[in-house]
């Protein structure tokens, strides 16, 4: 008798299926993962494999080669701080600093709350407008301290008023 | 007739607030029944001012900046839509100082309009020189581009008619147009611009590049930090075939030539090209041995022409002036222009394309505007986290390709840092170190150990721990990295380090200071 298929293989399966004949087609699958599930479960890693005639271990290997991939889930919202040099020379140090605490998690952490999950990030390309972080897919530039709080107190509130859209 | 007005949608600007004063813009115009047509477009660049919103009139676009929400009432009370005088007022756009005296080649078109209107790049002298090369053979549209004089932009600048040379004279069936959009370096966000604000400009140069040397299909491999820059490519792309710029009969020529944006995964090194193309083939991006050359065997190992993302949007321009036309520009073997990028903690930061030979005091002074802190500049990081900490003394040096290299610098991809003097140039030098640890691919052993290694006798130096002697070894060990690194992260990241260490010698007796004191 066929055991019953999870509801997160079910997820996967759908995510993967439609990329299985693209060259090269292993990041675009962990993308299509991270993007629909937030992050890539165990069981993703023995797909992609079976699907693309990959070993697991050739998986495991990409997903943890590249920091961009989670393995677990992440808050309700990613907040990214720039660590690189433009952002150094503005107090970047300091804007981290200030985050651990005001936060009370460190990198790769997610607040007790569950809201934010704290990442470090090396460039967004808004060197001019330093320090700059990223909360989900949008930028924020010059944070200072205060600026810093402001955005995190508005994720708390549910808002998204710290979020610009394109439209 | 309604009024056009511009607010950028480029990400800096967004990220300055530019899509709530689109908003703003917007409600207030229809609370007053005014007829506007708001245009969203790329940013022109001057970051200090952003989000600067423009208005078109009979005199020319005029501008205004930077304007938050709480501006826009009093803005359309002043009478911006007729151009009218307000405390923002910037005057004529094309008369801004920092604007006009620059030699904007590549980044044309960036800020002009939607960047992903069609007809608006046209109209701008869009796909000129793509029409140009398919009347041309392959072998002369490359000696074109040879003859300009172009070097590759991404920071290596290797002279790109030869890379395509290879590609067109190596067999192969099948053969890869790549654009390393993987635009990681600090300081640098020239690549993020052009994409987000004129990215037809990067489908016209990559379809020139296939056109050229016979490739059927290309891959922009861009870094998973730009999600705009992602969205508005594919965008692009999608128009671009309808249009039929791209696709199996390009611009009516006949040949075929498929476009796809592919997303890295936020890692640094696949910015250099061999790492790069293992990612794209589904691996992790370790680096490859060279030779074989990936103009002979690149991509799925077949020939490739691998450029970055300002290297191929130089392209079109010399298509349709010709190679002579760009060559005029520079010094030297630097021919054309670079968008250099102004960055860090300076007053007026932003995007200025000039040609080679101008100095770091004109960029730092004459554009800048000194530091943002009001504090003396120190020290510039100049080409990213791999280049070296440039002191005062060599601010008088010619931006040049040679030049820099003759001092133990690089000019890379043309991103500035700008310090003042708080900053500490032993902590800088620690970073250096620790971002390679963090970043190397670990195939090479210089690099994967090298860099870690040197993170800790960084802090013994920083300690004031047996002073001498660790930085003996520093140097030892950044001799080690330099020669024997596989590829340009171990094989540069002693260049911010050694800079440190000769430049701003003082800031690594800090700790002995202090304890004789």
């Amino acid at each position: 008798m066929k055991a019953e298929v999870p509801p997160i293989v079910r997820q996967i399966e759908a995510l993967i299926d439609p990329l299985v004949d693209l060259p090269g087609a292993t990041l675009p699958m962990l993308h299509a993962i991270q993007d629909g599930i937030g992050y890539v479960p165990d069981e993703a890693v023995p797909m992609i494999a079976e699907r693309l005639n990959l070993s697991r271990a050739e998986v495991h290997g990409v997903v943890t080669f590249y920091h961009h991939y989670r393995r677990h889930a992440p808050g309700k919202h990613v907040v990214q701080i720039c660590r690189a040099e433009a952002c150094q020379s503005m107090g970047a140090r300091d804007l981290e600093a200030h985050a651990r605490k005001a936060l009370g998690c460190d990198y790769h952490e997610t607040t007790a709350d569950g809201v934010v999950t704290l990442e470090a990030v090396y460039c967004l390309g808004n060197c001019a407008c330093a320090p700059a972080i990223r909360v989900d897919d949008e930028f924020v530039g010059r944070v200072s301290k205060a600026r810093f709080d402001e955005v995190i107190a508005e994720l708390r509130q549910g808002s998204d008023a710290s979020r610009e859209t394109r439209s | 007739m309604s009024i056009t007005v511009y607010v950028p949608c480029d990400s800096s600007a967004l990220s300055l607030g530019a899509g709530k004063t689109a908003a703003a813009i917007a409600a207030e115009a229809a609370r007053r029944g005014a007829d506007i047509r708001l245009v969203r477009n790329g940013s022109r660049g001057l970051f200090w001012l952003e989000p600067m919103v423009e208005v078109e009139t009979p005199a020319g676009r005029v501008a205004y900046g930077p304007v938050q929400p709480k501006d826009v009432a009093s803005l359309f009370e002043a009478g911006f839509l007729t151009g009218g005088v307000h405390a923002l007022s910037l005057g004529i756009t094309a008369e801004i100082a920092y604007l006009k005296n620059q030699e904007r080649l590549t980044a044309a078109r960036v800020g002009l309009g939607d960047p992903l209107c069609i007809e608006t790049y046209a109209a701008h002298g869009g796909w000129q020189g793509l029409k140009n090369a398919i009347g041309m053979s392959g072998a002369d549209v490359v000696k074109e581009v040879t003859e300009s004089g172009l070097r590759g932009r991404g920071g290596a600048a290797f002279p790109t008619g030869i890379k395509w040379n290879t590609v067109l004279n190596t067999p192969g069936a099948q053969k890869y147009v790549v654009c390393n959009a993987d635009e990681g370096d600090s300081g640098t966000f020239s690549d993020r611009m052009l994409m987000e604000g004129d990215p037809y400009t990067l489908v016209e140069g990559m379809t020139i590049a296939g056109v050229a040397v016979g490739a059927t299909q290309g891959y922009i491999y861009l870094r998973s930090e730009y999600p705009h820059a992602f969205k508005t490519l594919q965008e692009a792309i999608r128009r671009a075939r309808e249009a039929g710029y791209l696709g199996t009969n390009v611009a009516g020529s006949g040949k075929t030539f498929e476009l796809e944006v592919r997303l890295g995964a936020g890692a640094y090194i696949c910015g250099e090209e061999t790492s790069l193309l293992e990612s794209l083939e589904g691996k992790r991006g370790i680096v490859r041995f060279k030779p074989p050359l990936p103009a002979i065997e690149g991509l799925f190992g077949k020939p490739t022409v691998i450029n970055n993302v300002i290297s191929l949007c130089s392209v079109p321009i010399i298509l349709a002036k010709g190679g002579k036309y760009y060559q005029d520009f520079g010094m030297g073997r630097s021919r054309g222009t670079l968008p250099f990028q102004l960055t860090g903690n300076i007053k007026h930061g932003g995007l200025i394309e000039k040609a080679f030979g101008l100095t770091l005091n004109q960029l730092l002074y004459d554009y800048g505007g000194g530091s943002a802190t009001g504090r003396p500049i120190r020290a510039v990081q100049v080409g990213g986290p791999l280049g070296a900490y440039v002191p005062e003394s060599q601010f008088d040096i010619p931006l040049d390709y040679e030049a820099y290299s003759k001092v133990n610098a690089m000019i890379g991809h043309g991103g500035m840092v700008v310090f003042d003097d708080t900053v500490d140039m032993a902590a800088q030098a620690r970073y250096a170190m620790e971002f390679c640890a963090i970043e190397s691919c670990g195939k090479c052993t210089p690099c994967r150990i090298g860099s870690t290694r040197g993170t800790e006798v960084m802090d013994k130096i920083i300690e004031g721990i047996d002073l001498e002697a660790n930085i003996a070894l520093m140097r030892s060990l950044c001799d080690t990295m330099l020669n024997g690194s596989l590829c340009a992260l171990g094989g540069m990241a002693p260049y911010p380090v050694l800079s440190a260490l000769n430049h701003f010698p003082e800031d690594f007796a800090k700790v002995r200071e202090a304890a004789a004191a």
